[in-house]
């Protein structure tokens, strides 16, 4: 799957999260994450995002994430819609 | 050593000394005696008003290392805390440590004191903005010692918390030092917090912004205790010191949490003739008292008296007979400082009233019900309110202790999850207020009861509330928002936490940034 353009998903509202996806070079990804909840679910949401990236088979992107504590479910499906509307 | 609640803390702790540890509610009660006041007299033809804060301090001689107290009816609108550093700051005075019933967001000006060694020490009941930050990062050499509104009232009638001068924020004050806080443009109504700073510190200095001819009318603390009167244009901003109204929140899981508190309350039987509320401003709190009001008009129930901060939700059930008194510390909306200044059942408590542990009884005492609030609270029913999740001091225990020890029932009501951080934990991360004083926890999922209430287990038994354990409690929020990792904290000691007897609870040691 080959991102082709700039998208985004989600919003800035509590337990929400904001993606925004860009091209990147083949076998580049890039991942910026902010959270209000870092400290204590940080690596749990990279793990979230680059689970999700690896199962569309995207491979180059660069991920702008702004968390605000959103779950689980919601986070992938974030990702989901926003990898969806970059290709 | 560990405290009865399994706390870690040092027998001696650097710039706070001796560490008496926590017992229990109750354990450090009995015969206790107050501190005698030093005071010079004043004479007949002596004057006390004073046109500048620099007048006053030409004629007052402060010394590096006194203590200074204030106290916080205005809120985030107080000017006068700031205005007296600054003068001290600029006259060159190192190490004063400043006892603050309350500190806020406005009074961000501290923290360039604390960098320049001006204030070396705190001393408060709640502490939050950039103030909490500096201190949780270690900027200030000495641990902040954190008591409760009736700790405070304790520490210092006892002589424990020793105030060279006392600075008490006026909205009114005539000039021979008779003050209350229902006139003038920054009326803020009842002036409980003030009165044991007014009493017990060596001198007691009133800033006022409405100088009245003597003598003032109310008079809520008295010219006996008030050395001098400094008039200055503005000792707080209106919009900062009280809120226009109070309104009920409208969100649906507040609401739901709120309606299955009052029918906790109906099944434990405290609903009936003569009974007594407590309930905090914010928006869960306020939607319990407009539920139990719905309950006490069906049963047509008069209680005896609501009491703490008054809101103007509070007002309204004392105006529609539902309570026959109020008891105000606080007022914290323009709906109660008027009622506060012309309704006779609207009573003025100092805080040694609403909540010392060594009087002969405060008013907690009682208290049939309380509603809290709640930061995290762990498998043991310990609540914090002190640190945020970052493990940064963002508040402190205020009345939360004092009630929670006094009350009959005592119910925290919260949400099971605040943006993915499940409330319920193992171990909170600082206790404020002990589980034993704790009666029963309600969020939107599920009430658990504390297993000390075997009582109250059973009387919810015959209910249709959804009765579970803490411990399933915190498993159904687990599942659904993961397990957070712990904070991690180094070993240096931030802030010491007092229990209202005290002693020392636990403490807030520095976390890793």
């Amino acid at each position: 799957m080959k991102i082709t353009k700039v998208a985004k998903a989600g919003t800035l509202e509590s337990n929400d999260i904001l993606i925004m996806v860009s091209p990147k070079d083949q076998g580049i990804i890039e991942l910026d994450l902010e959270s209000i909840v870092m400290q204590q679910f940080g690596e749990v949401i990279k793990q979230v995002i680059l689970h999700k990236v690896q199962e569309m088979g995207v491979e180059g992107v660069s991920i702008k994430a702004q968390d605000r504590g959103a779950l689980d479910c919601t986070i992938a499906a974030r990702v989901e819609t926003a990898l969806n509307r970059a290709i | 050593m560990k405290n009865l609640l399994g706390r870690e803390i040092p027998d001696y702790i650097d710039g706070y000394g001796q560490v008496k540890p926590f017992q229990g509610s109750f354990s450090n009660c009995g015969v206790k005696t107050r501190s005698a006041v030093k005071l010079t007299s004043v004479l007949p033809n002596d004057q006390k008003v004073l046109s500048s804060l620099d007048d006053l301090f030409d004629k007052l001689k402060i010394t590096d290392g006194m203590t200074l107290s204030f106290h916080h009816h205005l809120r985030n609108g107080d000017y006068v805390l700031n205005m007296v550093m600054e003068k001290l700051a600029a006259r060159g005075l190192k190490g004063l440590t400043v006892a603050a019933s309350s500190i806020f967001p406005i009074h961000a000006p501290l923290v360039k004191h604390m960098e320049t060694g001006v204030v070396t020490g705190l001393i408060t009941n709640y502490l939050s903005g950039p103030v909490a930050e500096a201190v949780s990062r270690g900027r200030l050499p000495k641990p902040v010692i954190m008591q409760t509104h009736g700790g405070r009232a304790r520490a210092i009638e006892s002589g424990n918390l020793k105030i060279d001068v006392a600075f008490l924020a006026a909205p009114t004050a005539d000039t021979y030092g008779n003050i209350n806080g229902v006139y003038g443009k920054s009326a803020c109504g009842s002036l409980g917090y003030a009165v044991a700073d007014a009493e017990y510190a060596n001198i007691t200095v009133a800033i006022t912004d409405h100088l009245v001819p003597y003598p003032a009318n109310p008079i809520e603390i008295s010219q006996v205790y008030v050395d001098y009167v400094v008039k200055i244009d503005s000792i707080g901003d209106p919009q900062g010191i009280v809120s226009g109204t109070t309104k009920i929140t409208k969100d649906p899981v507040a609401l739901i949490i709120a309606k299955r508190a009052a029918q906790l309350i109906k099944a434990s039987g405290l609903v009936r003739e003569g009974m007594s509320f407590q309930t905090g401003a914010g928006g869960t709190s306020l939607a319990v008292a407009a539920e139990l009001k719905k309950i006490m008009q069906d049963e047509e129930v008069v209680g005896s008296f609501a009491s703490g901060g008054i809101t103007g939700y509070l007002v309204e059930m004392l105006e529609e007979g539902l309570f026959r008194s109020l008891l105000d510390v606080q007022c914290f909306d323009l709906k109660a400082v008027e009622s506060y200044r012309d309704n006779l059942s609207h009573q003025f408590m100092s805080a040694s009233m609403y909540g010392n542990p060594h009087t002969k009884g405060a008013v907690v005492n009682n208290l049939d019900i309380m509603i809290l609030g709640a930061t995290e609270i762990d498998l043991d029913f310990n609540v914090n309110v002190t640190t945020g999740s970052s493990g940064v001091i963002m508040g402190g225990s205020g009345g939360h202790s004092d009630t929670a020890a006094g009350s009959k029932l005592a119910i925290v009501v919260t949400n099971l999850m605040k943006a993915r951080l499940p409330i319920i934990r193992d171990k909170v991360l600082t206790i404020t207020t002990p589980g034993e004083s704790i009666d029963a926890v309600v969020t939107e999922r599920g009430i658990a009861v504390n297993p000390r209430r075997l009582d109250l287990l059973e009387q919810l038994s015959r209910t249709q509330l959804p009765l579970m354990t803490i411990e399933e409690l915190k498993q159904l929020a687990e599942k659904i928002t993961g397990i957070p990792k712990p904070i991690e904290t180094l070993e240096e000691i931030v802030a010491v936490i007092e229990y209202r007897d005290g002693t020392v609870i636990d403490v807030v040691r520095k976390v890793k940034m």
